[in-house]
């Protein structure tokens, strides 16, 4: 396929003077994962929502399968909808505490009027299965089940409408370490049964590495290094990246937070630093850094590896 | 295992609440004396608008067990007749309250932005009246001005309905806010994105997803509220703006009890004390609701 | 802070504006008209002079105009006259303010000085049968009927044991003892239905503050530290509890209107109510305008109160 399924240009979004997300460009391929990395504070969730269609960007363009979805009124935007699903953080938050689960998982089927009753019903059995659950899930309600058994549930909506893309906004954080890789292989597998493309957004590079094809790292509204998987772990380029990886010694599933070995306070996206936006943390900054911020280009010797940064060929 | 909806959780929650048990037990006690008043005048044979001026303020004999009032009718019957009209004034003006209430409280919290600017401003300016004065100049205007026929005006059951009207127009803008406050609340929730992600409308995601969560407080407000709107009624008609004679309420059974009090100090006493009664058990089963409902909730 | 003043002081004006409208039109939809009360009086006018009359007063011109009227004088100084009190409204309106007030000062120090008190030991004596015992009379306060209350004690203190009159101010010049007398009964009804609150209020607001200063406090100090914990938890307490007696300001004067026609109390309450049930539009006109600007003074009070305590909250930006 030679249309990425996802295609943004130049997204940005701004609430009030606060500038999220400055114009990120990122291409996803159907079938392929891209984890999106990052603190708190970085705007992974909200590229995560403009890319979920839940959140209107403020400039830029965006085109799913090929068709543009900026600026489209709700009724233009259902059709497109159906190719678009979302998982959340929060496992209580994400069911309707009022809905049994077979209300949750038909809902979608009824929006778009999809079968008739006794043929969503046989749907909402086959998405149980599909995540490894039973057929008696579907009387009970969401408070009846654990963390690991409602992202089950969220993730079973979320193929109710065979949808290309899916966007997991932090997925396994909520849940305890034993359930994790449970969940993530769940995820690993429905992709390859679906062909599914996802964005992963998370904070935990332990996590990443093992499910992502890619990986772009965002700082601070800007993406500042994309590269494959491979590229990224063997040869990190941007000195944040060279941070976070060195807070995880070894590569193990964990609750690592990340941050913890830079100097400073990260910087609130309200009042950004001049110039290239991790310049106050960053060993390497001069004054150029200082007053230009840096593009995101490629590096000579890999074309697909990205780095957002003035002194990309030096340093470790 | 068992399998229990939220609602029977929080049922349940409810019979642990001492207060809020003994009031219900209270008001269902009241509610089946005031409905049963029929059989209990046709059994003793007394009709509560009989006039005996012979027999006035008479103390509790067989024949009257709480004596007669100051027309020589039967206390005991005027009061359960009484509680019927209060109850149902109470019940039905709050639930009236709550529809418009609810409704408004919905839309300006889901659609926000200028709609919900607007309903907000209008709420407050409801709320700077002086409630009971404008309660009283709603209740002394001449119907027939506002252009109802003369059938209707002048009809015996107008004041009630009068009544649950002016209570109701006044009444739904506590609950407007609390509707408000709670849809705000409700709608960052991620199962309400995630409808809107699987293609829900604006109204499929305010009726099915906000307004089932809404319904404890709902409940809440109205049951707070019927003990108000109750206090509110029996006010109106005490100053002679409410229920009308020969319809009777516990309010208008004080209207001359001011003077009658070197008289018969008792006939001031029971609709009064019913009153409180009925207020307070509503009060109390309003706040075990709460707790009932919401438990994360801190009173 | 000065932006978000001017911006609240506009908007209640202009909800005062609206108000008046409204509460001008009700009126009006009052039974009768000055005029009917006029033939009512009078057996030989005719239908002529009536509907001459009618023009005259300006009672046959749309309302809009009517209003319009209305208001001009009204700024310009010229509220109308009392047809009850034969006076310009303004004379009549100002007496009886200045009781109204006198009222709700005494039910409000009577108030504070029970509540606070109250509150403070059922927030030192938590679920204590004192705690609970406030609590219950709370809800006691809030579900009695404020009329009612007013007779059982008019029953008890002046008709059973005759300490206190039934009703009635203290004639012009009495000594204080005397006034209080009759300010005592009224003032301990109006209090009553928000004393219980109160008290609630004060408990918690003390709970709160106690709970985070307990805490920091606790680790630096020993155990005689805990009186100065309490002083100062008072203090932050009965701050934001003026937002709540500012609040409390609009309910007192929907319930003075009960209380003083209970009491026969010459204040604002009664007034209005004589006003409306007498027909006498001018009266209840300008006393109902002036109650709601009370109420809406209060709610702005309370507003700026509120917004000065805690600088968090952005001024004047919404959600």
């Amino acid at each position: 396929m030679s249309d990425p399924l996802v295609n943004a240009v130049g997204l940005s979004r701004r609430f009030g003077d606060v500038v999220a997300v400055n114009e990120v460009s990122m291409q996803i391929e159907s079938g392929e994962t891209l984890a999106l990395v990052g603190e708190s504070g970085s705007g992974k969730t909200t590229l995560g929502r403009m890319l979920s269609l839940l959140l209107p960007p403020s400039a830029g363009t965006l085109e799913i399968a090929g068709n543009n979805v900026v600026g489209l009124s709700r009724r233009a935007l259902k059709p497109v909808r159906r190719n678009v699903q979302m998982i959340f953080q929060d496992p209580v938050s994400s069911l309707n505490p009022r809905q049994t689960v077979a209300n949750i998982l038909t809902e979608p089927l009824r929006n778009y009027r999809l079968g008739s009753h006794t043929e969503q019903t046989a749907r909402a059995i086959e998405l149980l299965d599909a995540v490894g659950l039973p057929e008696e899930t579907l009387q009970r309600y969401p408070h009846e089940f654990s963390g690991g058994q409602r992202q089950r549930i969220t993730i079973a909506r979320a193929l109710a409408l065979n949808p290309g893309f899916i966007v997991a906004d932090e997925p396994v954080s909520a849940l305890d370490v034993s359930v994790q890789s449970q969940i993530l292989n769940l995820l690993a597998d429905l992709k390859e049964r679906y062909q599914l493309a996802y964005l992963f957004i998370s904070h935990d590079l332990a996590v990443v590495h093992h499910i992502a094809d890619r990986i772009a790292v965002m700082y601070l509204g800007n993406i500042v290094e994309l590269a494959t998987r491979e590229d990224l772990f063997r040869s990190p380029t941007h000195p944040y990246t060279q941070a976070l990886l060195k807070s995880v010694p070894e590569i193990r599933p964990g609750k690592r937070r990340l941050g913890q070995v830079l100097q400073g306070d990260p910087p609130s996206p309200a009042n950004p630093p001049s110039g290239c936006r991790f310049h106050p943390r960053c060993p390497r900054a001069t004054d150029l850094c200082r007053t230009k911020a840096p593009e995101l280009e490629t590096r000579s010797a890999t074309s697909s590896h990205q780095v957002a940064c003035h002194h990309a060929d030096t340093g470790a | 295992m068992k399998h229990y909806s939220p609602t029977q959780l929080a049922l349940k929650r409810l019979r642990s609440h001492k207060l809020a048990m003994i009031s219900i037990g209270i008001l269902v006690s009241l509610a089946i004396l005031v409905i049963s008043a029929d059989l209990f005048t046709a059994l003793l044979g007394i009709d509560p608008n009989a006039v005996n001026l012979m027999n006035r303020t008479a103390p509790p004999s067989a024949e009257h067990w709480l004596g007669t009032d100051v027309l020589g009718r039967d206390v005991l019957a005027r009061l359960l007749y009484g509680g019927r009209v209060s109850l149902f004034v109470g019940l039905t003006a709050a639930l009236a309250a709550a529809s418009i209430g609810t409704f408004i409280g919905l839309c300006a919290g889901y659609f926000g932005g200028r709609l919900d600017a607007l309903l907000m401003r209008t709420t407050d300016s409801v709320l700077a009246l002086p409630a009971l004065p404008v309660l009283i100049v709603l209740a002394a205007l001449d119907l027939k001005k506002i252009g109802l026929p003369d059938e209707i005006a002048y009809s015996e059951n107008v004041s009630f309905f009068r009544i649950v009207f002016i209570v109701a127009l006044l009444g739904w803008t506590t609950v407007a806010r609390l509707v408000r406050g709670a849809t705000l609340t409700i709608k960052e929730r991620d199962f309400v994105f995630a409808a809107e992600g699987s293609g829900g409308s604006h109204f499929g995601i305010m009726f099915r997803h906000i307004l089932p969560n809404l319904v404890s407080s709902i409940i809440v407000a109205v049951t707070l509220s019927t003990g108000s709107v109750i206090l509110l009624e029996s006010t109106l008609s005490f100053l002679g703006l409410g229920i009308q004679p020969p319809m009777a309420s516990w309010g208008a059974m004080l209207t001359n009890a001011q003077e009658t009090i070197w008289e018969a100090p008792m006939l001031a006493v029971y609709p009064g004390l019913l009153i409180l009664i009925t207020v307070i058990s509503f009060n109390f089963l309003g706040d075990g609701l709460q707790d009932a409902l919401d438990p994360r909730a801190t009173s | 802070m000065i932006g978000y003043l001017v911006i609240r002081l506009s908007q209640s004006l202009l909800v005062l504006m609206i108000m008046s409208f409204v509460i001008y039109s009700l009126i009006g939809l009052m039974p009768g008209d000055p005029i009917d009360l006029m033939i009512s009086s009078d057996p030989y006018m005719t239908s002529e002079d009536a509907a001459h009359l009618r023009s005259l007063y300006g009672l046959d011109l749309p309302i809009y105009e009517r209003y319009w009227n209305w208001l001009m004088s009204a700024l310009g100084g010229d509220f109308g006259y009392s047809r009850l009190y034969n006076q310009p409204v303004a004379q009549v309106l100002v007496p009886a303010l200045m009781n109204s007030v006198q009222l709700l000062v005494v039910a409000l120090v009577l108030s504070i000085s029970v509540a606070v008190p109250a509150g403070v030991l059922a927030a030192y004596r938590q679920r204590s049968v004192f705690d609970y015992s406030v609590n219950l009379f709370a809800f006691a306060g809030i579900s009695i009927p404020q009329f009612w209350l007013g007779l059982m004690l008019i029953m008890l203190f002046a008709v059973l044991l005759g300490w206190l009159p039934a009703g009635g101010i203290a004639p012009e010049g009495a000594p204080l003892g005397e006034q209080l007398r009759y300010l005592l009964l009224p003032a301990i009804t109006l209090t009553m239905t928000s004393i219980g609150s109160h008290a609630r209020y004060i408990r918690s607001a003390m709970l709160e503050v106690l709970r985070q200063d307990y805490i920091r406090t606790a680790r630096a100090k020993g155990a005689g530290a805990s009186r100065v914990i309490w002083r100062h938890a008072l203090r932050n307490a009965l701050i934001p509890f003026v937002t709540v007696l500012a609040l409390d300001f609009g309910f007192l004067f929907s319930g003075a209107l009960i209380v003083e026609t209970i009491f026969a109390w010459p204040g604002m309450g009664k007034l209005i109510f004589d006003a409306i049930m007498g027909n006498d539009y001018n009266l209840a006109l300008l006393s109902l305008m002036l109650a709601t600007a009370l109420v809406l003074t209060g709610n702005l009070l309370a507003d700026l109160a509120y917004a000065w305590l805690d600088p968090r909250i952005k001024l004047g930006s919404r959600g």
